[in-house]
């Protein structure tokens, strides 16, 4: 049987294979070719070297938009992260309605990113006019809390199940054992619980630092990089580039600096996975 | 089990592939060529359904026409571009538009449609070659509710320049509790209304500085943007809210604040007749006026800023009959009932016909009455962001009416429009 399904396997793969050389491999590398073109349309693209790249280190709203990206990056990554497994632990614990909860902090997960943006901002201008602070158009402070209140929002229900499950895998005869040894609530979680769920924090970490780096619709509908660029991610930074520019030599930059947002979103996760999965413990 | 149930798969693909072949469009002939038209405006899409269905029927030509997502025109006319099957008839919005699609336009010069063409200041002419015409030409200024204005004593005769709308608007605020409307509605900042203001408004100063002192590409001086400060100050403290909330207002609630009567002025143009139809009859067009040159004989700002393109790369073929089209569209009797009436259109071509639209009579009236229109030199200024910079600025100072931020209005204005060139030319 297993001798079969190896003599077959190039026939099974083809289909997924086809699929990706399709939808991601070819565009990938036909992106990395204009990315030295200038272009209006990708048929008709003129080889202009690296002069793109070397624009792209030139263009300071695309650096400002770099630090703001990070900066909202290490905030949103702890907060969600840090509360997720606090519901996660407090939902694991047998209290009433726990099936209710879950559901009602999994729920804004379904919500598409451009409404939820366009809600929270009524919410945040509302707060603002209120307290009579300058509204989220004038005001990157708020538009830099409102992303990160926003995105938190969102994706906590989504980290939560996932820990969840792990917490569920957690041996029961290992938590009982620590407990045999005298191990408080505190050292239960710190030295069993959370060793033993580690690769669901890898799962977490990674899948929230790659939706902060890739952060789009949220930002887009909240405050639209408003006011000057200041609160403008770099995604956003690269869509602004590509379409929002008249003039043949947008294009080309706006397809560098996707190329190196590419290199860098995938060199970061990298690191993260081997850094989390070095702590991984086997069962 | 399993053989049946790889058979029922099996069966599924081929009978998917043989509805793939047979839904295939049938190739239109060679030698006709066809016309595929990238539509801008998204209120005139079954307008330009009908009358390409009209053509077809007349003279066996298939015309497609596909309407782009407002808003999305840009994006939707470069993946369009990209494809075997492009457009052979699409839109810039202008010379900054162009410079995108320069290479994709094919020469007008010489054409029939060209020649129906009112004057060459309706075409984009760049290097000696016909790129674009315009094929609508719109108005705007200060739309004013002549019933409120009565209430509260006064008429469109008493505005007849920036002095006079300064006076009746502010004593309409001194006013407004007893009178129960307010003088200007929201002058929203909103992505949805804030070109009226960092565009159309901008415009006034911008035509004003050309007429006197001379176009110098890649510079502005701002000569007139104290005039330009003087009338943002007349809206936003003179309007049915508070300037601090402008940044959120909607142009929607504008349009509602008109049609619910809380305000007297409201500035836009030709193409906002459709939304305040429920009130049309008490509304008038008055000239905008910022207080500087002969404002006694200044009348709408006219223009346009939507230019056909004929896609250059098509084939020869699609290209003839693209032009064909477009002739027709312009010279039968069908295809001007279609742009005249059914779209509402005033086109810049020999034999328009006479507009049902109020604000277009109107600003066809100020010309005969010998009023000098404004034109629309909006199209020149160097990019989308020097716009996103000078209403973000506009914004803030509305929120706060400082010095300060008005000097960052000017900086955007003046630097920003040289360093926006140099990048857009440089």
């Amino acid at each position: 049987m297993e001798k079969a399904v190896k003599k077959y396997s190039p026939i099974f793969v083809l289909p997924t294979l086809l699929a990706f050389t399709i939808g991601f491999i070819v565009p990938f590398f036909e992106g990395l070719y204009l990315s030295f073109c200038q272009f209006t349309t990708v048929k008709n693209a003129k080889w202009v070297g690296i002069s793109n790249y070397t624009r792209v280190f030139a263009d300071e709203a695309f650096l400002h938009s770099f630090g703001f990206t990070v900066k909202y990056a290490v905030v949103a990554i702890v907060l969600i992260n840090v509360i997720a497994l606090g519901l996660a632990l407090l939902l694991t614990r047998n209290i009433k309605g726990t099936n209710i909860f879950r559901t009602v902090f999994f729920m804004p997960n379904l919500i598409g990113g451009i409404v939820l943006g366009y809600i929270w901002q009524i919410l945040i201008n509302c707060v603002l006019a209120l307290v009579g602070q300058p509204l989220l158009a004038l005001n990157s402070q708020a538009g830099y809390w409102g992303i990160i209140i926003l995105t938190a929002w969102q994706q906590i229900g989504y980290m939560m199940i996932i820990y969840i499950a792990g917490l569920q895998n957690v041996p029961e005869d290992l938590i009982e054992a620590a407990q045999i040894d005298g191990a408080t609530q505190w050292e239960t979680f710190w030295k069993v619980k959370l060793p033993m769920i580690m690769s669901s924090i890898t799962v977490c970490v990674f899948l929230t630092l790659t939706n902060s780096f890739k952060l789009f619709d949220q930002n887009l509908a909240l405050t639209g990089g408003e006011p000057n660029h200041l609160t403008e991610m770099l995604a956003l930074n690269i869509y602004q580039t590509f379409y929002a520019r008249a003039g043949l030599q947008w294009k080309g930059l706006g397809q560098a600096k996707a190329v190196l947002f590419c290199l860098l979103v995938v060199v970061i996760s990298f690191a993260q996975l081997k850094a989390t999965r070095s702590k991984e413990v086997q069962q | 089990m399993k053989k049946l149930l790889a058979l029922l798969l099996a069966g599924a693909m081929a009978l998917s592939m043989v509805a793939c072949g047979g839904s295939e469009p049938a190739a239109p002939e060679a030698e006709t060529g066809s016309v595929y038209y990238l539509n801008f405006k998204p209120e005139q899409d079954a307008q330009w359904q009908a009358l390409a269905e009209a053509y077809t029927t007349e003279t066996g030509v298939p015309v497609t026409v596909v309407t782009a997502a407002s808003g999305e025109y840009e994006t939707t006319l470069m993946a369009e571009m990209s494809k075997d099957e492009a457009p052979t008839l699409f839109q810039v919005n202008g010379p900054v538009g162009l410079a995108n699609w320069k290479d994709y336009c094919y020469d007008f010069a010489g054409s029939d449609v060209y020649n129906e063409l009112s004057g060459d200041s309706f075409a984009l002419i760049e290097d000696g070659k016909v790129y674009g015409i315009a094929y609508v030409v719109e108005t705007y200024g200060i739309i004013a509710n002549t019933k409120l204005l009565e209430a509260a004593g006064y008429t469109t005769a008493d505005i007849a320049s920036f002095a006079d709308l300064k006076a009746v608007a502010e004593d309409i605020t001194a006013r407004s509790a007893e009178l129960g409307f307010a003088a200007f509605s929201s002058a929203g900042m909103d992505g949805s209304s804030d070109w009226r203001f960092k565009t159309h408004l901008a415009n006034l100063p911008l035509t004003f500085e050309y007429q006197t002192e001379g176009i110098t590409p890649g510079t502005v001086k701002g000569t007139y943007l104290d005039n330009y400060r003087a009338i943002w100050d007349l809206y936003i403290n003179n309007s049915t809210c508070d300037p601090a909330e402008l940044s959120a207002k909607t142009g929607n609630d504008a349009v509602t604040e008109m049609v619910e009567g809380k305000a007297v002025f409201y500035q836009n143009g030709t193409w906002a007749a459709g939304d305040l139809a429920a009130i049309i009859d008490d509304l008038t067009m008055i000239p905008l006026y910022i207080g500087v040159g002969d404002e006694a004989n200044q009348g709408l700002c006219t223009g346009s800023e939507n230019y056909w393109c004929v896609n250059s790369q098509a084939s020869q073929a699609d290209i003839d009959a693209t032009l064909a089209f477009l002739n027709w569209c312009v010279t039968s009797e069908t295809g001007l009932n279609g742009m005249c009436k059914e779209m509402g259109f005033v086109i810049p071509f020999a034999k328009a016909l006479e507009a049902d639209n109020k604000f277009v009579q109107e600003a066809n009236a100020m010309i005969a009455a010998g009023k000098t229109p404004v034109g629309w030199n909006f199209p020149t200024m160097p990019s989308e962001e020097w716009k996103n910079m000078v209403g973000s600025a506009l914004t803030a100072y509305a929120a706060d009416q400082t010095d300060d931020n008005w000097a960052a209005v000017v900086k955007n204005f003046v630097d920003g429009w040289a360093a926006e060139y140099a990048l857009a030319n440089g």
